[in-house]
């Protein structure tokens, strides 16, 4: 077993781990913090698998801004943040069964099909800067563009949803004025 | 490496973020297992770009792309998540739909209807959480 092999078992573990974590951990921050971990363990993934440019985007985009943006929405939204802030619904048992089937499914079928083949992970990377910027920008400018499209639509969507009308149940203003109820009951 | 180690992690990733969907209260939280699923898409382009040696890079450019639309769904979903905690008090998934919003300020009187403190529509006492 080579060295790469046993780094990217190392990171499959933690990225399950982790990722394990996220979904039943009590605090709603920590979770957040897991989802760092999961993340830059795949992009470890990623790395081993030679992917150099994919992993790096995925350490700025998502650990960098993603992970940021929920963190953002956890404290925007009060959101107590204590033990026992993250607690699950009653279909919990139906949520555990559909989580095992899919996996279960997916793995069966995958390993199934691609039973003894092998990735040829020790010549040339297959996902260096200069082979994926070509790609993009001589075969996939149509999707790029698209995207670029959808990133704008996006950002104005955002802004219109967020933006404060004069008749919001909730003002911030009002809220910061009277302030919360601060340890009453 | 054997290409069915990264497929299995795959799936095992993908199978938490359907229960983090399924099973969390908050809506932040869901979104977080969204977050995984688009993960474990993203794993099973990789895995199989490099395996294939595709001459056009589909994966990894395909893995970009998605990378990119993450980001633009939690910034929407982030909006969106906003706009649900200002109509309600509360981004409990579970409780949204089931409770009326909070009361709307009355239209003309100057004076917003509002509750007299900002957490008791969604915290009452004695009622099981």
């Amino acid at each position: 077993m080579s060295t790469v092999e046993v780094l990217f078992l190392l990171m499959s573990v933690l990225a399950i781990g982790s990722g394990v974590l996220v979904v039943t951990t009590d605090h709603l921050v920590h979770a957040a913090l897991w989802l760092v971990v999961t993340l830059g363990s795949l992009a470890g993934c990623y790395l081993l698998l030679t992917a150099e440019f994919v992993a790096w985007v995925q350490v700025l985009i998502y650990v960098g801004a993603v992970v940021v943006l929920l963190l953002f929405a956890l404290m925007l939204t009060r959101a107590p943040t204590g033990p026992e802030s993250a607690t699950t619904t009653r279909n919990r048992p139906v949520a555990i069964f559909a989580g095992v089937v899919t996996t279960a499914v997916l793995g069966v079928v995958l390993a199934d099909g691609f039973r003894g083949e092998r990735i040829d992970v020790d010549g040339e990377p297959a996902g260096a800067a200069q082979p994926v910027g070509d790609a993009i920008f001589r075969h996939w400018v149509l999707g790029f563009e698209v995207v670029s499209v959808v990133l704008l639509a996006a950002l104005v969507g955002a802004i219109v949803l967020s933006r404060r009308s004069p008749d919001d149940p909730i003002d911030e203003s009002a809220t910061a004025r009277s302030g919360p109820p601060e340890g009453s009951g | 490496m054997p290409l069915v180690w990264p497929l299995l992690l795959s799936s095992a990733l993908f199978g938490i973020g359907v229960y983090g969907v399924l099973a969390r209260r908050n809506a932040v939280l869901a979104l977080m297992g969204v977050e995984l699923m688009l993960n474990a898409a993203n794993l099973n382009l990789i895995a199989f770009d490099v395996w294939f040696r595709d001459v056009l890079v589909s994966g990894q450019v395909f893995t970009l792309f998605i990378i990119a639309l993450a980001a633009a769904e939690i910034g929407l979903g982030l909006a969106i998540v906003l706009r649900l905690f200002r109509t309600y008090g509360h981004i409990d998934v579970d409780r949204v739909g089931a409770e009326p919003p909070r009361p709307q300020p009355v239209e003309g009187s100057g004076l917003p209807a509002r509750a007299p403190s900002w957490e008791l529509p969604t915290v009452r006492e004695g009622e099981p959480r």
